[in-house]
C-alpha cells in the first residue's frame, strides 16, 4: 500500500517529461551519429522511450491497454535487433575499418 | 408445294455447306455437278411453287411463310420469313432457272481451274443470297440477302486474285456498292422510326393508311434508290461495273448481268406502294437517272474493244431502261424487260465466254474475225442474242424494249427520244461487235510471212478457234431458245396475252399503263423496229462492208473510248486526295501528333525520373531525417488542428 501511495505521489508529468528527454537524446542520437551501433542503440533508446510514456499514459488514465501494448513493442523490438545486428554485423564484415552508415549507400539514386 | 417454298433458298445453301466442308474432296467435276444439281433443285421447287400460285387468284397469290423469329429485340421484330407473291416468284424462277444454266455451262467453262470447287462454293452462296434478296418478305431479310450478293460478287470478281486488275476490281466493286448501301441503311432506319416495321406487309398498310408523311416517304423512296443505284450500277455509281468484268465470264453472265444487277430494279418495283404516297419527283428522279444511263453507257459500249467491256455497258445501259420503265409507271414492263434481258445477256456473255474460251482468252474483239466459221454453234446462239438485243421482231428483246419505249412516250417525250436514240445505238454497238467477231476477215490468223517466221508450230499458229465442249454450249442453246420465244410471256395484242400483267396484277404494282390506240403503238413499233435496222445498217456499212479504217477511228472517238475519263475524274476527285489524306494521316497526323505525344509523355516521366531520383541518397541519416522531419510536420499539423477546436 505504501508503496503504491509513495508512487502515486509523484505526478505523471514527470515520468513523460523523462521519456521526452529519453526520446529526443534518442533522435538526436540517431540522426548526428554515424556508427550503425550507436545509432541502433539510439533506436532502442526511442523505443524504450515510446515504452514508457504507455506505461505511464496505462497509469495515469487506468486502462491495461497500454501496458499491453508495451508488450508488443518488447517483441518487435526483439525481433528488430535479430534482423538489425545481423545487417550491422555484415556492413562491418565488408569494410576494412571505420565502418559507417554512410558506407552502405550503394542503393543511391 | 407452296409449304416448300423455304426448300427454294435452302437447297443452294445446302449446296454452299456440303461444297464449302467438302468441295476439295469431291473435286471436278462432281462439285460443279452438285453445285448445279442443288440449283436445279431449286429452280423445280420454284416452278412448282409457280404453279401452285398461278392456281389460286386474287389475295391467295400472296402467301408469307414464318420460318422463325429472326430478331426479337425490343419494338423491332424480324422474322426470317418467305413472300411467295407473283414477282418474287417471277424472280425466283429466273434466278434459278439461268442460275442452273450457268452452273452447267461453268463446269465446262473453269475445267481445270486449281479452285474448281471454291467457284461453285461462292455461286451456290451467290443463288442463295439472291433468292434471300428476292424472297425475304422483309426489308431486313432483302438487306441480308443484297449484303450477302455484294459479297459473292467481291469474292467472284477477284477470283483470280493473282491478277492485280482482278484484285482491285473486287476492291472497286465492294468499296461502290457501300455508297449505295449506305443510302439503304439510312432508308430502312427512316422507315422504321417512322413505320415501327420493317416487314414489306406493314409498311405499305401504313402507307396506305397515309401514316407516311409526303416528305419522309418521298425521303426513303430517295434514299432506296440510292442503293438501287450502287446496285444495279446506274450513274453515278456505276464504275465497279465494267470493272467487274475481270471476274470469271459464268459470273459475269449470271451476277453482272441476269440477276445480281436487277435486284436495284426489283427493289424499285417492290416499294411502289411507297411511291404512291411519295412526291411524283421521286419517280422524276429514277426515269431520269435511268434514261442518262442508259444513254451515257451505250455511247460508250460503241467504242470499246474488249468484248465483255462491250457487253458490261450494254447491260448498265438496259438498267436504264428498266429503271426508266419504273420511273414513269410501268412496272410490269420493268419486270417483263428484266426477264427478257436476263435471257438474252446471260446468252450473249456466255456466247462471248465461249469465244474467249475458243480463241484461248483473246478479249479483243479487232483481233477476231469470221468466227462463224469456227464456233457455229456459238455463232447461231449469239445471233440470237444479238437480234434479242437489238429489238428486232420477233426475239424477246423486241417486246420488252417496245413496252418500255411507250411507256416513256405516254409519260415523257424527253425521255422517249433519249431510250429511243439509245435503242439506235444499241442495235449499232451490238452489231458492230457481232460483225467483228463472226464475220469478215480471220485478223487472229498470220500471214504466210509471220508464220515462216515464228514456225508452223508455235502455238499461236497452230491452236485454231474452237467450239466449246457440250456443257457449254447446251446451256448457250437453251438460253438462245428462251431469247427467241421469251417474248410471248407479255404480247401487248389484247388484254388476254399479257400473260405476265395479268399475273402480277395481283401484286401491288400500279395499273399498267393504258395502251395507246392500236395505230399509234404498231406505228410506234415500226418506228422503233425501223432505227434498230438502221443501227445494224450503220454497223454494217462501216465495220464490214466498207471496213474504212479512217471511218473507223471516227466512229470510235477517244472520249469514248476512254468512257469519258470518268474514271481518271474519280480517281482525281476521290481517290487522290483520299491518298492523300491517308498519307497525311499516315506519315504526319500519326507520326508527328499521335507519336509526339506518346513520345513526350515519355520524355516528361524520364525527366521527373531523372530529377526526382536525386532523393534517393542511399544514406540511412538522410532517410531518418526525412522521416524525423516528416513526423514533426504531422505532429505540427495535429496540435494545430487541435489548436482550433
Amino acid at each position: 500500500m505504501n508503496l503504491v501511495a509513495a508512487t502515486t505521489s509523484v505526478p505523471g508529468a514527470w515520468y513523460l517529461a523523462v521519456a521526452a528527454v529519453l526520446f529526443t537524446i534518442g533522435a538526436v542520437g540517431l540522426l548526428s551519429r554515424r556508427n550503425v551501433l550507436v545509432m541502433f542503440m539510439c533506436v532502442e533508446l526511442m523505443l524504450n522511450a515510446v515504452n514508457l510514456t504507455f506505461v505511464t499514459f496505462a497509469r495515469m488514465l487506468d486502462d491495461i491497454g497500454g501496458q499491453v501494448l508495451v508488450f508488443f513493442t518488447l517483441v518487435v523490438a526483439a525481433a528488430e535487433v535479430v534482423v538489425g545486428l545481423a545487417i550491422i554485423v555484415s556492413i562491418f564484415r565488408g569494410r576494412v575499418e571505420g565502418a559507417t552508415a554512410d558506407s552502405a549507400n550503394i542503393l543511391k539514386g | 408445294m407452296l409449304e416448300l417454298v423455304w426448300l427454294i433458298p435452302a437447297l443452294p445453301l445446302l449446296g454452299f455447306l456440303i461444297l464449302v466442308f467438302g468441295g476439295k474432296r469431291i473435286g471436278e467435276p462432281n462439285a460443279g455437278r452438285l453445285g448445279a444439281a442443288m440449283v436445279g433443285a431449286s429452280f423445280l421447287v420454284t416452278v412448282g411453287v409457280f404453279f401452285d400460285l398461278l392456281s389460286r387468284h386474287g389475295e391467295q397469290r400472296s402467301f408469307t411463310r414464318v420460318l422463325f423469329t429472326w430478331l426479337p429485340s425490343g419494338g423491332l421484330k424480324v422474322n426470317a420469313a418467305i413472300l411467295a407473291d407473283p414477282l418474287s416468284i417471277t424472280m425466283a424462277l429466273f434466278v434459278t432457272g439461268i442460275g442452273t444454266l450457268i452452273h452447267i455451262y461453268a463446269i465446262g467453262y473453269m475445267h481445270g481451274d486449281e479452285r474448281f470447287a471454291r467457284f461453285f462454293v461462292y455461286m451456290n452462296l451467290f443463288v442463295f443470297s439472291m433468292l434471300a434478296l428476292i424472297l425475304g418478305d422483309s426489308f431486313l431479310t432483302m438487306f441480308l440477302g443484297w449484303e450477302g450478293v455484294g459479297a459473292c460478287s467481291y469474292l467472284l470478281i477477284s477470283f483470280w486474285f493473282e491478277r492485280d486488275s482482278a484484285a482491285s476490281a473486287g476492291k472497286k466493286a465492294f468499296v461502290v456498292n457501300r455508297v449505295g448501301d449506305f443510302g439503304l441503311m439510312m432508308a430502312m432506319f427512316l422507315i422504321f422510326s417512322k413505320a415501327g416495321s420493317l416487314t414489306y406487309a406493314n409498311v405499305f398498310e401504313f402507307a396506305k393508311a397515309g401514316s407516311f408523311t409526303r416528305t419522309a416517304a418521298t425521303a426513303a423512296c430517295l434514299l432506296l434508290f440510292v442503293g438501287a443505284i450502287g446496285k444495279s450500277a446506274q450513274l453515278p455509281l456505276y464504275v465497279w461495273l465494267p470493272d467487274a468484268m475481270e471476274g470469271p465470264t459464268p459470273v459475269s453472265a449470271l451476277i453482272h448481268a441476269a440477276t445480281m444487277v436487277t435486284a436495284g430494279v426489283y427493289l424499285m418495283v417492290r416499294i411502289h406502294p411507297l411511291f404512291l404516297v411519295a412526291s411524283p419527283n421521286a419517280l422524276h428522279v429514277v426515269a431520269w437517272v435511268g434514261a442518262l444511263t442508259a444513254l451515257f453507257a451505250a455511247t460508250i459500249a460503241c467504242a470499246q474493244d474488249d468484248i465483255k467491256r462491250v457487253l458490261a455497258y450494254s447491260t448498265m445501259s438496259q438498267l436504264g431502261y428498266m429503271f426508266l420503265a419504273v420511273g414513269v409507271g410501268a412496272n410490269t414492263a420493268a419486270i417483263f424487260h428484266m426477264v427478257t434481258h436476263a435471257f438474252f445477256k446471260a446468252l450473249m456473255f456466255l456466247g462471248a465466254g465461249s469465244v474467249i474460251h475458243g480463241m484461248h482468252d483473246e478479249q479483243n474483239i479487232k483481233k477476231m474475225g469470221n468466227l462463224r466459221k469456227w464456233m457455229p454453234i456459238t455463232f447461231i446462239t449469239y445471233l440470237v442474242g444479238w437480234l434479242a438485243i437489238a429489238g428486232i421482231p420477233p426475239f424477246a428483246g423486241f417486246w420488252s424494249k417496245d413496252d418500255i419505249l411507250l411507256a416513256a412516250y405516254r409519260d415523257n417525250k424527253v425521255l422517249w427520244l433519249m431510250a429511243l436514240f439509245t435503242a439506235i445505238l444499241t442495235a449499232y454497238y451490238m452489231s458492230r461487235q457481232f460483225f467483228l467477231v463472226f464475220f469478215g476477215k480471220e485478223r487472229f490468223l498470220h500471214d504466210a510471212q509471220t508464220v515462216a517466221a515464228i514456225g508452223p508450230n508455235d502455238a499461236h499458229v497452230r491452236d485454231h478457234p474452237h467450239e466449246s465442249p457440250p456443257t457449254m454450249w447446251l446451256p448457250l442453246v437453251a438460253l438462245a431458245g428462251l431469247a427467241l420465244v421469251g417474248g410471248a410471256i407479255n404480247l401487248p395484242f389484247n388484254a388476254k396475252t399479257e400473260f405476265l400483267g395479268k399475273w402480277l396484277e395481283s401484286v401491288d404494282l400500279g395499273g399498267r399503263p393504258i395502251l395507246a390506240g392500236g395505230a399509234l403503238k404498231y406505228g410506234l413499233a415500226a418506228v422503233t423496229v425501223v432505227l434498230g435496222l438502221v443501227g445494224v445498217a450503220i454497223a454494217y456499212n462501216f465495220w464490214l462492208r466498207t471496213n474504212d479504217a479512217r471511218a473507223q477511228a471516227a466512229l470510235e472517238p477517244a472520249l469514248l473510248q476512254r468512257a469519258y475519263g470518268v474514271d481518271g475524274l474519280y480517281s482525281a476527285v476521290i481517290e487522290t486526295p483520299g491518298r492523300l489524306l491517308s498519307a497525311w494521316l499516315a506519315f504526319v497526323f500519326d507520326r508527328k501528333i499521335i507519336d509526339g505525344a506518346v513520345n513526350g509523355l515519355g520524355l516528361v516521366v524520364r525527366f521527373a525520373g531523372g530529377k526526382l531520383r536525386k532523393l534517393q541518397t542511399g544514406y540511412v541519416r538522410n532517410y531518418a531525417l526525412g522521416i524525423a522531419g516528416g513526423m514533426v510536420l504531422l505532429l505540427a499539423y495535429a496540435l494545430a488542428r487541435a489548436g482550433i477546436q
